[in-house]
């Protein structure tokens, strides 16, 4: 450089100066550059964890023993699997037919029938709507073992249930001796076939399962169980009552049993399977024989457990109960900072040298809504992993059940509640781009998202109500927090915070709708309007 | 008028006084201010719309089959709408602060008026006012709405439900308790508003009081220490129990004293509102 010679300033950036890239990175340096909000974030995601981890049940009176083992079925949920069985092995392919004549029940609760004779604890007859008898297919008498099995239940009708899970309907009705039911199933290979009819000519296929890995010798026999009494508990302000949870029996009586494949000559035997589960022991359980009659009564389930201890004799919850509160508070501070964060640029009337800075204005609010739904999507997946792992555990040593769930269905929650405080900043982004007051954008999105989840946890509303708006509304997001699926064959308080009444992922696509249409308004306005 | 007959026996001249405004002036400041936004009458209208339509919706939607035992309390499921409507009411209590520190306005009223908790007092008043007179019309909206409603869906004098009526001492109770609750968690947002003077942050801090509070307070279940604590002094939980007309002995407070813990609230905030105002540069 010679003296004399001056060389103008030339700014080492490209041209390109409006990229998205370059626009999301002057965006990111606004965000971070405030140490409020910076600080504020990083309190919204601890907090997701300080409230996550208080709101533990402690069970001091059993210090971590609370449940006994319980069963996990094939496919890795916990499960009830306990019932009286009278049975023979059965090797390799074969069947097994019956006739079922009489399906018939008792409650401690009961309150129609009269005391049963002989008995010491005040058994009423009643029969329970899942109460069930019939025939089964199982690989081994341990609880929580493959199994198929066909069976005439209180007031479904014939279904086939297989694997805890699995429920298909066959004839309906009730039973009784002028209409009894014949069941058959057929095993083949790791393919078991159920039949129904209601004379013993006419068959009908209910349906064919594949139980994986199935044993060379399985068990087949007749059984009967009945799970406890209970009647969902909505709240009674509003004449919905019910609740408490108390033992049930059923007794089937079924004849004209054949088995082929059996061994020659085989006698049947009785065993109670998984009688920890059992919600009643008494003179009653057992597997009796007379005139070629076979008399079965058991209690307890064979099906999945659902949350909140209502099928099981322990206390059960999914780990939606380590989220809920923190995720609120955390959801309400970034729906604050993202509202702020447009219309703070409103107020100091940086939004003019932010848009003679990068003229396109569309590219402009999608670089915001980039960098807001970022941050908040990574800091809020890392506190909601922290609280669900660190939860689960904690709740383990508290005594508290926490179903198991596969680690697909653990990253879908832990991800996806992340994406829902993600959308809900971007949301309030929008909206407070469209209003650009930003006290009207945050108490939109707290309304929109935070009350419906509210009156449906509290109960304020009629359940049919609260149900809809968390349908419809932005706060059907929340259901990507469910971890276990509700089941139309087990009587469950299927609601908030365990339960939904949408799909996970379609209650996130709601969400990410309102977000979307706000997102698109704003960048509409954004355009139209002068800064 | 009260303020021409306050300046009258002050022997006053008129607007143009040479010291510090007394209470009155404020009070008339203050009511210029908020009457010339437009904002405020949507926002009381809105208030009013909302929570009888909320009420009216729920109502509509409680039923009491032929047959079933029901154990609604008819004046409570008619007052629901008052859950969202105090959603606005607290947007409208901090806005009629924390506007004024976004234009800056704040200074201006400062100069003007310089004690500040006397500001503080007229905005309280007025803001109070309008809330007490827009909730009046919301809550009545809301009972006769329940009153035309409920007995069409079975809760009828027949089963032991008697029309919603403000004859009915517990439902007139609950019917000026609402009122109240509301004027109440107005001057609770104006204080929480003046204490963080952000409108964002100042919404955010009384929604998330208002509504998340007691969705913790639910999720503490197995504390039942704590539960029931919380369920005595989180403000909603409290306040509300004024609504609350049947079965009041398996209240964890009170309704009088619920609201009376809300007042507490109200009151606490205010007097950290007024110190923060009174210590700090505007």
């Amino acid at each position: 450089m010679t003296p004399g010679t001056i060389t103008p300033y030339r700014s080492r950036q490209t041209a390109k100066q409006d990229g998205f890239w370059q626009l999301a990175h002057a965006e990111w340096t606004k965000f971070r550059t405030l140490r409020g909000w910076m600080i504020a974030v990083v309190v919204a995601a601890l907090l997701i964890d300080v409230i996550g981890l208080l709101v533990i049940r402690p069970h001091d009176q059993c210090g971590g023993s609370c449940w006994p083992s319980v069963p996990i079925g094939p496919g890795g949920e916990a499960v009830n699997d306990s019932f009286y069985l009278g049975r023979q092995p059965l090797a390799g392919n074969g069947s097994i037919t019956v006739r079922v004549t009489s399906l018939t029940g008792a409650t401690e609760s009961g309150t129609g029938g009269r005391v049963l004779p002989g008995q010491t604890q005040s058994l009423r007859s009643d029969l329970m709507p899942w109460a069930k008898t019939g025939i089964i297919i199982k690989q081994s008498t341990r609880p929580g073992s493959a199994y198929a099995a066909i069976m005439v239940t209180g007031s479904h009708g014939v279904r086939m249930q297989y694997n805890y899970t699995g429920d298909l309907a066959g004839l309906p009705g009730t039973v009784s001796a002028a209409s009894p039911r014949w069941l058959r199933l057929i095993r083949s290979g790791n393919t078991i076939t159920g039949y129904d009819s209601a004379n013993g000519s006419d068959w009908a296929k209910v349906g064919t399962v594949h139980l994986a890995g199935l044993a060379g010798t399985v068990q087949a026999g007749m059984f009967a169980t009945s799970p406890l009494d209970f009647t969902p508990n909505f709240p009674n302000t509003y004449g919905e009552s019910g609740g408490g949870n108390s033992p049930s029996l059923a007794t089937g009586v079924l004849g004209h049993v054949s088995l082929r494949g059996g061994r020659p000559g085989g006698q049947w035997a009785g065993i109670e399977v998984g009688a920890d589960g059992a919600g009643y022991s008494g003179p009653q359980i057992g597997f009796r024989q007379a005139h070629g009659q076979f008399t079965v009564t058991g209690s307890g389930d064979i099906g999945p457990v659902v949350s909140g201890g209502v099928n099981t004799s322990y206390d059960t919850e999914t780990f939606a109960i380590h989220l809920d509160g923190g995720v609120f508070l955390a959801l309400i501070i970034m729906a604050v900072i993202a509202a702020m964060f447009i219309t703070m640029e409103y107020r100091r009337g940086l939004i003019r040298t932010t848009l003679a800075a990068s003229p396109r204005r569309g590219r402009l609010l999608a670089a915001k809504a980039l960098v807001i739904g970022l941050v908040t999507f990574v800091l809020g997946t890392a506190a909601v992993a922290a609280a669900v792992i660190i939860g689960t555990r904690i709740s383990d040593d508290a005594g508290q059940y926490i179903l198991p769930v596969s680690w697909l269905t653990e990253v879908r929650v832990i991800a996806g509640t992340g994406a829902m405080l993600a959308l809900a900043s971007v949301l309030a982004l929008s909206i407070g781009a469209v209003v650009r007051r930003s006290v009207a954008a945050v108490a939109t999105v707290i309304v929109v998202t935070v009350v419906p989840y509210l009156v449906g946890v509290t109960g304020v509303l009629p359940v049919s109500a609260s149900e809809w708006m968390l349908r419809v509304g932005p706060a059907a997001a929340f259901a990507i927090e469910q971890s276990v699926p509700a089941y139309p064959q087990v009587i469950g308080q299927y609601a908030p915070p365990d339960y939904y009444p949408i799909a996970p992922w379609a209650g996130l696509a709601v969400l990410c709708g309102y977000a979307a249409v706000a997102l698109a308004l704003a960048a509409y306005l954004l355009r139209r309007r002068d800064a | 008028m009260n303020q021409t007959l306050a300046m009258a026996r002050r022997g006053r001249p008129g607007p143009a006084a040479p010291s510090g405004a007394g209470f009155a002036d404020a009070l008339r400041a203050e009511w210029t201010k908020l009457r010339t936004i437009p904002g405020t009458a949507w926002m009381l209208g809105a208030i009013c719309v909302l929570t009888v339509a909320v009420s009216a919706g729920v109502t509509a939607a409680t039923k009491c089959p032929v047959g079933s035992a029901c154990a609604a309390d008819t004046t409570k499921v008619s007052l629901t709408g008052i859950e969202v409507g105090q959603a606005l009411v607290a947007v409208l209590a901090v806005l009629a602060i924390s506007g004024e520190y976004s234009t800056g306005m704040i200074r201006t009223t400062f100069a003007a008026m310089p004690r500040r908790s006397v500001v503080l007092a007229a905005k309280a008043s007025v803001l109070t006012s309008l809330v007490l007179v827009t909730a009046s019309v919301a809550v009545a909206g809301s009972l006769a709405a329940g009153r035309l409603i409920l007995p069409g869906n079975g809760f009828t004098a027949a089963r032991g439900f008697a029309l919603v009526s403000l004859a009915h001492g517990p439902t007139l109770r609950a019917a000026a308790g609402s009122v109240l609750y509301l004027a109440l968690i107005g001057l609770l947002s104006l204080a929480i508003a003046t204490i963080v003077r952000d409108s964002a942050v100042a919404a955010g801090t009384v929604l998330g009081l208002l509504y998340v509070a007691p969705i913790i307070t639910l999720f503490l279940g197995g504390e039942p220490t704590w539960q029931r604590w919380l369920e005595r002094y989180v403000p909603t939980n409290a306040g509300l129990a004024i609504e609350d007309t049947i079965g009041l002995r398996h209240l964890p407070i009170g309704p009088w004293g619920g609201l009376g813990v809300l007042a507490v609230w109200a009151a606490g905030a205010l007097i950290i509102g007024a110190l923060m105002l009174r210590f700090r540069d505007a």
